[in-house]
This record gives C-alpha cells, sequence and structure tokens, in this order.
C-alpha cells in the first residue's frame, strides 16, 4: 500500500459524506443525488464518480473487479483496478462470480450477479434529459413533476421517423415506476439486466456531482409504447473464441476489409471455453 | 499639484528593467536555458507552436523564456515574428497514414490494423505527485529505445503504414467520405486573406487549428453536455511525424523538405440521413502541430458542430455559429482587445461623463417638478 494515504485514497469523512448521499440515492431509486465531488487523481470522464463510489464502499475484504467494455485487460480498467490496488491492499480479481464489488464502464457482465455483489457504474451524463433540455435548473423541475413528455415525444418521433428507436446505447429506462434514469452508456442489449438485479447497482458521475442507485430487486424499465415495445436488435454472429451466440460481441478488424466478433465480456468468454 | 501628463518615455524605461529582473527571478537560481525549455517543457512549446503557426521549437521556447512563461505572450511573439517571414513555397498535403506514429489509440475497435499504440501518455499515470523530481539530481535514463511498444496489438515494425480507422467504415459506405470542394478550390488563407462570413470548412479548420486550446476545450465540453451534442466517437487519435514534400517548380517532381510532429484526430458523429441520403456516420476533423490530444479533440468536435448546415442541423447553441466560434477563438486578437482597456480612454470617457452628468440633471429636475 502506498504511504501517506488513506485506506482507499479519500479521507474518512468524505466517505462518510458519499455513503449518506448513496443511502438517500438508495431510498428514491432513479433519482440523482447531488454530492461533495472530490478531484481525484484522475481525469474527468474516466471514471472520477465511480471511483469515488467504490472508495466510499470497498472494505479490506471486499474482492475487487473493473472492468471496461466488458474487459478487464483495457487500459482504463487495468489502471483503475492498480489505483485501488495501490491504494488499500485489497484483493483484486478478473473472474465476475469471485467478486463482491465490481467497478464497470459501458457494460453490465454476462454472468448473473447475485446479492452479496455491488455493481459500480462509472457515469458520464447522469441526466436522462439533457440532449432535449440541456438546462439542469430545468431538467429538476422536469423529475419533480414526473414531467417526460419531452422524452415520449422524441421516442415517437424516432418511431415516426425511423420505424425505431434511434437510440442504441445509454437508452433511458424508468425505475421503480417513478423516475426517469440513465443506464449509463451500456448497450441497450444490456438494459434488461438491470431489471430486478438482485445485486446493488450504484451510478456515481464525478465530474456531474451526481450518484443514483438501483437497489436489488427494482423494477427497472426500458421507455417503450405499447405497441413498440423495448427490444434488443440480435446482432446475428457468434464469438470467435467461445461460439456465444448470447453475449455482446465486439467487432475486430483483421486488415483487409475481414473482420471477427469476441465476446465484449472477456471473462464470461473464458468461462465458455473452460466448459467446452 | 500634480499632473502626470509627461514623463511616459521614462516610465516605460523604467518598466521594461524592472520587467527584465522579474523575468530573471532570483539571481542566485541558474539561468534557464532555451534548450531545457525545448527539452523538457515540451508540451508547453508545441502548444506555442501550434498556436503561434509557425513550426519552430527553437524559437517557441525562446519565447516562452522570454515571456515569463506566459503562453499566450509567447505566442504573441512568435506570431509578430512569423508574419516577417517570406511564403517560399507550399508543400504538398500530408498524408497522415504514413505518419511515424508514437501514439495511435481507436475508441472504436478493440483491436485494429496497425494495433493501439499508448505511446507516451498521461492518461494512464495516476496524478499523485512524484516528490522525487524535487531534487535536481539526475535518476537513471534509459539511452536504449524501448523494444517493447507499450501497443496492444500485433508487434509494429518501424515505417508500417497506420491505416487510419475509419477507412474500413468508409469501404462499407458507414461514414461519409472525405472529397474535396467541389471544383476543388484552392484554400483561402487565413493569414492573408480577410474572413468574409460564411466561411468554408477548409478557413475554418485553418482558424480551429491556431485558436486558443481553452476556447476549443470550453465549446467542445459544451456540445458534450447538450448544447449542439453530435454524438461523438473518438474514431482515430494519433500522435507522430509525418514527412513534409514539396515540388520545387525547376523539379517538376515532389522532393522531401523535412519532418513535423503532429496531432490528428477523426471523430466519428452521427448522423441521421436526409430524403436523399441515407444514414451515415460523419466526421469531425481535428489537426494540431505537435502533440495535443486535448486540443485536436476538441478541435474535431467543434468542427462537426459547425457543419449544421451541411446535415441541415437546427442551430440551437453558440459552438454552432461560426462568427461566435472562429473570431473570438483568436486568443492573439482576444488578448490584445481585452487588454486594450489598459490604455488611456480619457477623451472618450470624458465624453462620457458629460452625458451622464447631463442625464443624471434631467433625472432629479424631473423629479423635483413632480
Amino acid at each position: 500500500m502506498i504511504d501517506g494515504y488513506n485506506f482507499a485514497y479519500l479521507d474518512e469523512r468524505t466517505k462518510r459524506m458519499i455513503r449518506r448521499a448513496i443511502l438517500k440515492a438508495v431510498a428514491i431509486p432513479g433519482h440523482q443525488v447531488p454530492f461533495g465531488s472530490r478531484e481525484m487523481p484522475l481525469a474527468y470522464g474516466w471514471g472520477t464518480g465511480g471511483i469515488q463510489v467504490t472508495a466510499a464502499v470497498l472494505g479490506q475484504h471486499d474482492v475487487l473487479k473493473v472492468i471496461d467494455q466488458g474487459s478487464d485487460d483495457t487500459t482504463n480498467a487495468v489502471n483503475i483496478r492498480q489505483f485501488f490496488a495501490r491504494t488499500t491492499g485489497v484483493a483484486t480479481t478478473e473472474r465476475t462470480r469471485e467478486a463482491t464489488l465490481i467497478q464497470t464502464r459501458h457494460r453490465i457482465p454476462e454472468a448473473p450477479l447475485t446479492e452479496g455483489q455491488v455493481l459500480v457504474y462509472q457515469v458520464p451524463q447522469p441526466e436522462p434529459l439533457y440532449k432535449l433540455e440541456p438546462r439542469r435548473s430545468e431538467t429538476l423541475k422536469l423529475h419533480a413533476c414526473e414531467e417526460y413528455g419531452l422524452v415520449n415525444v422524441k421516442l415517437y418521433e424516432d418511431l415516426a421517423h425511423w420505424g425505431r428507436v434511434d437510440t442504441t446505447y445509454d437508452y433511458p429506462v424508468q425505475v421503480n415506476g417513478r423516475y426517469v434514469m440513465s443506464p449509463s452508456p451500456i448497450p441497450s442489449f444490456d438494459n434488461p439486466k438491470m431489471h430486478l438485479m438482485p445485486a446493488l447497482q450504484l451510478f456515481g458521475a464525478g465530474r456531474e456531482k451526481r450518484i443514483y442507485a438501483v437497489p436489488p430487486y427494482t423494477d427497472v424499465k426500458s421507455l417503450d409504447f405499447e405497441d413498440h415495445p423495448f427490444h434488443v436488435e440480435p446482432q446475428g454472429h457468434a464469438c470467435a473464441l467461445c461460439g456465444c451466440t448470447t453475449s455482446y460481441l465486439d467487432e475486430v478488424l483483421q486488415g483487409e476489409g475481414e473482420r471477427l466478433w469476441t465476446c465484449s465480456d472477456t471473462d464470461w468468454c473464458r468461462e465458455q471455453r473452460e466448459a467446452a | 499639484m500634480y499632473i502626470a501628463v509627461k514623463g511616459g518615455e521614462a516610465a516605460i524605461e523604467a518598466s521594461r528593467v524592472l520587467l527584465a529582473e522579474a523575468r530573471r527571478g532570483d539571481p542566485a537560481v541558474r539561468e534557464l536555458e532555451v534548450a531545457q525549455i525545448r527539452e523538457q517543457l515540451g508540451l508547453l512549446v508545441d502548444r506555442v507552436i501550434a498556436e503561434a503557426s509557425l513550426y519552430d521549437p527553437e524559437l517557441a521556447a525562446l519565447a516562452l523564456k522570454q515571456a515569463r512563461g506566459d503562453a499566450v505572450e509567447a505566442i504573441f511573439l512568435l506570431r509578430a515574428y512569423r508574419t516577417t517571414l517570406p511564403r517560399v513555397a507550399f508543400t504538398e498535403p500530408l498524408d497522415t497514414a504514413q505518419m511515424r506514429v508514437r501514439r495511435r489509440v481507436s475508441a472504436i475497435f478493440k483491436d485494429l490494423p496497425g494495433g493501439q499504440l499508448l505511446g507516451p501518455t498521461y492518461d494512464y499515470t495516476q496524478r499523485l505527485l512524484d516528490f522525487s523530481l524535487l531534487d535536481a539530481t539526475p535518476i537513471s535514463v534509459r539511452t536504449e529505445p524501448v523494444e517493447v511498444q507499450a501497443s496492444t496489438g500485433s508487434a509494429r515494425t518501424g515505417g508500417e503504414r497506420m491505416p487510419n480507422a475509419l477507412d474500413t467504415l468508409a469501404a462499407e459506405g458507414l461514414i461519409e467520405n472525405t472529397l474535396p470542394s467541389e471544383g476543388d478550390p484552392p484554400p483561402p488563407d487565413i493569414t492573408r486573406d480577410p474572413p468574409v462570413y460564411p466561411l468554408p470548412r477548409s478557413a475554418r479548420l485553418q482558424m480551429l487549428a491556431r485558436a486558443d486550446e481553452g476556447w476549443l476545450l470550453g465549446m467542445a465540453y459544451a456540445t458534450q453536455r447538450g448544447y449542439a451534442y453530435t454524438h461523438p466517437f473518438g474514431g482515430d487519435i494519433r500522435f507522430g511525424a509525418v514527412a513534409m514534400e514539396l515540388v520545387p517548380d525547376e523539379l517538376g517532381f515532389a522532393i522531401e523538405v523535412g519532418e513535423i510532429d503532429i496531432t490528428e484526430c477523426q471523430m466519428i458523429n452521427q448522423f441521421g440521413g436526409s430524403a436523399t441520403v441515407a444514414p451515415q456516420f460523419t466526421r469531425g476533423y481535428g489537426l494540431v502541430y505537435g502533440h495535443s490530444e486535448r486540443k485536436a479533440m476538441s478541435m474535431s468536435l467543434v468542427d462537426r458542430a459547425l457543419r449544421s448546415d451541411e446535415f441541415d442541423e437546427e442551430v440551437i447553441a453558440p459552438v454552432q455559429q461560426q462568427e461566435f466560434v472562429l473570431p473570438q477563438g483568436d486568443n492573439i486578437e482576444a488578448s490584445g482587445f481585452v487588454q486594450h482597456l489598459k490604455l488611456p480612454h480619457y477623451v472618450t470617457f470624458e465624453s462620457e461623463l458629460q452625458l451622464i452628468r447631463q442625464l443624471r440633471e434631467k433625472h432629479f429636475s424631473a423629479e423635483e417638478g413632480k
């Protein structure tokens, strides 16, 4: 462990402040709770919110997994995992099923999560309405009044224009029948995994200074219409490494215009290959 | 009675002496060498080169020394020098696919031809102060170049072509092609031709390339926060050396005259299509002298936002308005004009004083009359 810094980098008072925000967020599922986001030794937009949430809830006996794009060995994931290894000394793992706390950017692991686990999302933009109304003073009122006409009109216009919704990631959801929430830029493929998930889902947005949460076993509904229900477009390929056809796949260019697809969740891919 | 109407000349002379002393700092501390600035404050030198639009690291370092590290003042010095230089020739267009890359990352594919090459970057350093740098004692510096490059892709050998990550998308028609404007007119020269708005993209890109980094960053960030959002992805971001070629009249073929370091960013953005064009991705482009990903990426976001007329996008934010973004982004013009308010304005102010006194008189006499 590195000298001169507290366990998990932040001082205990800051961690307590963040945990209070988390408790409030859990009590009001999907509601964005402002918090005193700190300057972190990582650039804004690279996971400062997720890191603060992880730092606030991580204990000495936790087993930490960090993924970015579903993979443990992408540079940003490696960097964040090393940061916590340096500042806490906690055990780290690449195995989804062994982790007690998983910090993620842009994916939900393929392996179902359990009650003992916490999933921490890195969130670039917590306000699901910002593309329709950039003024946060206004969106605050829209949420307060449960006035989601803007986003429904946007979905309707997409359907009228394209015959489908023009959003493939960060697809807005309604939590517990009340707040419309950004699921963070996960592919809409992952949205159904949020619904009634046994694990606690925490969302940290450092630059925008917001925390929100989805408690275990909470309704999470991707916005849609009765006659145009939300659905996930299949990618239509199998993983070139493990053959899986149900996981989310990365497209990898091979040169000469050739390409192949592999599981974005590298730990899931390993499990499939070992089981084969 | 004290009336400071004369004595300007002596005051200026004294001010210059004071400035020279302030620049030198404590004489007990060793004087900074220009070569040290050039070698050890390279990113600052790059910023000066880029915004002065003069590729001369040595003079940029000198300007920084003279300007006491004030980037905008150094840019000013170098631009004022640049303007005295004759224009000898135009080089051929740069081929950035032939760049000797020291760093190339693409955020859209996990791996791709050419690989992901991290190179020198602060991105993954963890921002903890390295107190060992407080000591000037030399630490072990490697003399051999690193054999294993920080690449996640297949091993690379030098001089290999590094195709752009967007090429495959273009081959599939998924992204707009980069084509010359109709008739391929020579681009205007923003340093010689006064701007006539609306400017063509070729002129806008020139202005963005030497615009203030902080201004561009703020403008680009605004698009990300919803003020003219453009759905961006970092398609291809690369830094390295490219060859400059020119065709001398007496030879009639291209010869290489040198190399410069540049940073290039191709941003991928969404476009829903129109009645005549199928939906496809669009591009924002950034190109900056030296190494500055912050600026190249900001530039590409702003470039894309400024193309709203091409895609029939509603103009809702300042970043989409070229007359807002471009002239105000020139930090030499802006710095000069903001600070000109330090100059004497006695004459104009006196006339304002007269006016406001008259108005107040009127106001109070009207009140008395009520």
